[in-house]
């Protein structure tokens, strides 16, 4: 279940964020080998982020997700290039049709175009995706980074709130908050669930932060002079911030499946709004009969996560210092 | 340790009054008057709105509701449903079955999931590894309601091999659990491997190599006792959040368990049944966490006296 | 710095080497002959070692010199049986000891003899041992499996050896992980773990790189005294000069997976045979030439994916000449204790320190 989900999207970060408690551990899995890299062919300049990306492209499981998620965007941002059916155009009389020449996906139960409707549904997914994991990334590197640096009662306030808004289990928060609103937006479902899950991107950060900033470059740093603020910038995000970067990846997948879930639900987007979750949801009477129903935002939509965890997946060993 | 297992405790009382009083605020706070959702199109007479607004402290200022509530709570009083149905009863009556449901999922995780996980990390790279890994992302990819219903569909109704909808029997709990187990089971998997494999990297498996000790030994009592601890503490929060009840599994398969309940009320707009519910969630789930912290410094000696 | 002369005799090797033959009386507790050890990747091959010959005997205390890269741990590991195989390969050569052959052993013969006849110490005993065992039960574990003793004798066991290590308090302490230990303690708990069983040979990888300078002293101290009691033989690898000096017997000093010196410790001091020998002991900074520049031999181990041709360290020598590029030079006979694999060794030990 999506509650688990969240919890395990914690754990999945895995190498990164190693235990409740365990802060040592922490350091000793991430960090010696963050610091830039240094003897480079040729004298090139080498750095875990120049390194991580010519890995990434010589990954062809990377290279392919990739793909397939710009193509999943596309269909989000312009419908148009792809169908030149509208979904909303629907014909009664042409419901329950099965793939054909004239509509790819077949129509549903309402006339209107399949196809078009899938496609036109990557929007709602992929929005509240982006916006979530977008949101929470910003708002968690920010207070995350400087809770951590900074420490004091500032932080610990904050630890205890995010220890209240964790008591609250994502999906079930989402939609006791959900029911209540009357017109669901994307916007809306997307400043939900990022109020929910912020604490989570803000304790890795912190974590990480915390571990970075004791080492010994930013105390040579500080000793040669440079203010909080361009220590911060300079040598405390730029290592501290790999593992926000792919536990987001791979969150990206998650929120999209999670929006999915909610509409499924019936307290994700209102409609008529087109969504993949509704889309199965309304397809669940007519499974049997209509296989097609199910089969195509189903597919679109687990296709579209997989994507998004094989490319977090990738970005991780890519920035993994102990696997290169 | 008392002291560390004592101090987490008292940690705890904050964030539940914190986390409880949010929950609160969120389900009673909300606009729209239960009292007129219960009674649907049917208006009801003013004396009897009088009535039920008293019973259920709806007049008092937010914080005062809480803390008659909480009041209530610590005597095992939870409230009562609009038809007056007392809230534990209804719990009472629920929980039992998810947790028979956890429980079996559970344990298909835990054995399928470790011995998957063991298998791939112990060959890294053969065909069975890229079998568990290919086959467990693609698990985590697929949400869990398209899962659960393409498995409804093709084991329950096409070929009928478990029974589609709960039927009461544990019998009807297995699919439902296969189901539920799914995601969890891809990522011990995916835990146990990469910890594993890491293990098997490490300088103190050369030195026990080095010792003479036969592979057996360095793999099933070296490495394992060291890969074990971040993979027990997944089950442990995992276990937790289980008992919370899956509220699309249940949902699925028409399992009259906790989740299931929890999100017809808040459809529904049962108040007190929501917040009832609820509550006891975050019981379990920060109790849960505590043990699952103290669970971690038991098993790894470096973390021991924090 | 002598320059290379122009001419025909430039090309040519002296005429006067003969090849290093050791003079061993009876059979050597473990000789290691012709080792060739490579590196499978993604990216090449890597010739870790490349024909590495050398004796121990009983009692005796070799010790390997030789920079990152230089073979020195793999030669150590190929002896314990111990290299990640893929990717390395051991492509040619003899590990006798006491006369077999360990390449010819099947696994379980070599496991047998893996720590209980040959033990190994490593460099970082924190990383080294498992931290979620107590000390005292990686110590008795040795008694276990290789003795099956009990629980409570092994244990006894265990304590006994923290005793002979002289770890203070080793009664309490058979109970501590090693975490709650100081790395000097750790290291003397690696080496009571190499003990345990009365090897016949121990191989210490760097046992003191990890550690404080005065502890070092004390480490390395006990390593001598615990040898001399058992008359182990004792191979020492490092790559710190100073080390080595007082617990050496004889050292060989390695250089891109080849063996280019080897002498008896004092001799190879006071005269070393070899330009990289050479380099290395000038480079050690001296209190008499204060105010001075440091001396670093110039250059970088070569990448042992592409070893130079000929001999591996005429880049940065600088006595090298045209058949220095050309022929890998042999081990040849300074005398009947010492060798270098240099054509113009009687130049560099007849030579004055050189800046």
């Amino acid at each position: 279940m999506t509650e688990q989900q969240q919890k395990v999207s914690r754990a999945d970060a895995g190498s990164f964020v190693a235990a409740p408690q365990g802060g040592a551990a922490l350091e000793a899995e991430v960090l010696p080998g963050l610091l830039p890299a240094g003897a480079a062919p040729e004298g090139r300049r080498a750095s875990l982020w120049s390194d991580a990306w010519r890995e990434l492209r010589r990954n062809p499981i990377a290279i392919i997700s990739s793909l397939f998620i710009l193509l999943v965007v596309l269909m989000a941002v312009v419908p148009g290039l792809f169908t030149r059916q509208d979904p909303r155009a629907c014909e009664i009389t042409l419901s329950k049709l099965r793939p054909s020449g004239e509509h790819w996906f077949g129509t549903d139960n309402l006339g209107c175009d399949y196809f078009a409707q899938t496609i036109y549904g990557a929007r709602a997914s992929i929005s509240v995706g982006v916006l979530v994991t977008l949101g929470t990334a910003i708002l968690g590197i920010l207070i995350g980074a400087a809770a951590g640096y900074y420490g004091g009662i500032a932080d610990a306030l904050l630890s205890r709130a995010s220890d209240i808004v964790l008591g609250i289990p994502l999906v079930l928060g989402a939609i006791v908050i959900l029911t209540v609103i009357r017109s669901r937006t994307i916007f809306t479902v997307a400043l939900v669930l990022m109020l929910l899950y912020w604490p989570t991107v803000v304790r890795i950060m912190r974590s990480t932060v915390i571990g970075t900033r004791n080492m010994d470059y930013v105390q040579a740093a500080k000793a040669l002079g440079a203010g909080n603020l361009r220590v911060i910038r300079r040598h405390v995000l730029p290592n501290a911030i790999a593992p926000v970067i792919v536990v987001s990846t791979i969150n990206l997948g998650i929120f999209i499946a999670v929006e999915a879930t909610l509409s499924y639900l019936g307290v994700g987007l209102s409609r008529p709004a087109i969504s993949w979750g509704l889309m199965i949801s309304d397809a669940q009477r007519l499974f049997r009969s209509f296989p097609h129903l199910l089969l195509f935002p189903g597919l679109f939509l687990s296709v579209t996560v997989l994507s998004f965890i094989l490319l977090g997946d990738a970005v991780r060993d890519a920035l993994d210092p102990k696997l290169r | 340790m008392g002291r560390y297992v004592l101090r987490r405790l008292l940690q705890l009382i904050p964030v539940f009054i914190g986390t409880t009083f949010l929950i609160f605020a969120l389900v009673f706070a909300i606009p729209g008057d239960p009292i007129r959702a219960l009674a649907g199109d049917r208006p009801l007479p003013a004396p009897v709105q009088e009535e039920l607004r008293d019973r259920y402290n709806l007049d008092d200022p937010l914080v005062v509701q809480y803390g008659k509530y909480m009041a209530n709570l610590v005597q095992g009083d939870f409230g009562q449903d609009f038809r007056g149905r007392p809230v534990s009863d209804i719990m009472a009556e629920r929980w039992p079955i998810t947790i028979k449901l956890s429980l079996a999922a559970f344990a298909i995780e835990i054995v399928i999931g470790l011995l998957a996980g063991l298998l791939a990390g112990l060959r890294l790279g053969s065909f069975i590894d890229n079998v568990v890994r290919i086959s467990t992302v693609v698990i985590i990819s697929i949400p869990v309601f398209v899962l659960g219903f393409t498995l409804q569909i093709l084991l329950g109704v096409k070929w009928e091999i478990f029974p589609v909808a709960y039927n009461g029997t544990f019998n009807g709990l297995l699919l439902p659990a296969i189901v539920l187990a799914s995601l969890s089971l891809a990522y011990v998997a995916r835990l146990t491997r990469t910890t594993l494999a890491e293990n098997l990297r490490a300088d103190y498996v050369r030195t026990a190599v080095a010792k003479g000790l036969p592979r057996r030994r360095v793999v099933g009592v070296h490495t394992l006792r060291n890969s074990l601890i971040p993979v027990v503490t997944f089950l442990g929060v995992d276990l937790g959040s289980l008992m919370a009840g899956a509220i699309v599994t249940e949902g699925i398969f028409n399992i009259p368990g906790i989740g299931n309940q929890v999100f017809r009320s808040i459809l529904s707009q049962e108040s007190t049944v929501v917040v009832g519910i609820v509550t006891a969630l975050v019981v379990i789930y920060l109790f849960s966490n505590l043990i699952v912290d103290i669970l971690y410094a038991v098993l790894d000696p470096r973390i021991r006296y924090d | 710095m002598t320059q290379a002369p122009a001419g025909p005799a430039a090309t040519a090797a002296p005429l006067d080497l003969e090849e290093w033959q050791p003079v061993i009386s009876g059979t050597p507790l473990l000789e290691v002959r012709d080792l060739h050890v490579e590196f499978r990747t993604r990216d090449g091959v890597a010739n870790a070692i490349n024909g590495v010959t050398f004796y121990l005997n009983a009692g005796e205390t070799l010790a390997i010199l030789g920079e990152s890269g230089s073979g020195k741990s793999v030669s150590a590991q190929a002896i314990m049986g111990i290299i990640d195989s893929p990717p390395g390969f051991i492509t040619k050569g003899q590990l006798l000891f006491q006369g077999n052959d360990l390449l010819k052993m099947g696994p379980e013969e070599r496991r047998k003899i893996r720590g209980r006849r040959i033990a190994m110490i490593f460099q970082d005993a924190l990383s080294a041992l498992n931290p979620v065992f107590t000390v005292g039960y990686q110590l008795a574990e040795m008694y276990r499996v290789h003795r099956g003793m009990s629980k409570a004798d092994a244990k006894k066991g265990a304590i006994e050896l923290m005793d002979r290590v002289r770890i203070p308090l080793a009664k309490e302490r058979v109970n501590d992980y090693p975490h709650q230990f100081s790395g000097g303690m750790r290291q003397r708990v690696m080496i009571a773990m190499a003990m345990s069983l009365d090897p016949d040979i121990i191989i210490a990888d760097e046992p003191t790189t990890a550690l404080d300078v005065t502890v070092q002293a004390q480490v390395m101290e006990l390593l001598a005294e615990l040898q001399a009691e058992a008359q182990m033989g004792l191979i020492l690898i490092t790559h710190d000069l100073g080390v080595v000096a007082d617990v050496a017997d004889r050292i060989a000093v390695m250089y891109a997976g080849r063996i280019v010196e080897q002498a008896p410790i004092y001799d190879i001091y006071a005269r070393p045979a070899h330009p990289y020998t050479e380099g290395l002991l000038q480079s050690i900074p001296r209190l008499d030439l204060k105010g001075q520049d440091l001396f670093a031999i110039k250059g970088l181990p070569p990448n042992l994916m592409h070893i130079p041709p000929g001999c591996a360290f005429n880049p940065r020598c600088p006595y090298s000449r045209d058949i220095c590029r050309e022929e890998v030079p042999k081990l040849y006979r300074v005398n009947a204790d010492r060798a270098s694999a240099c054509y113009f060794w009687k130049e560099v030990i007849d030579g004055a320190p050189k800046r």
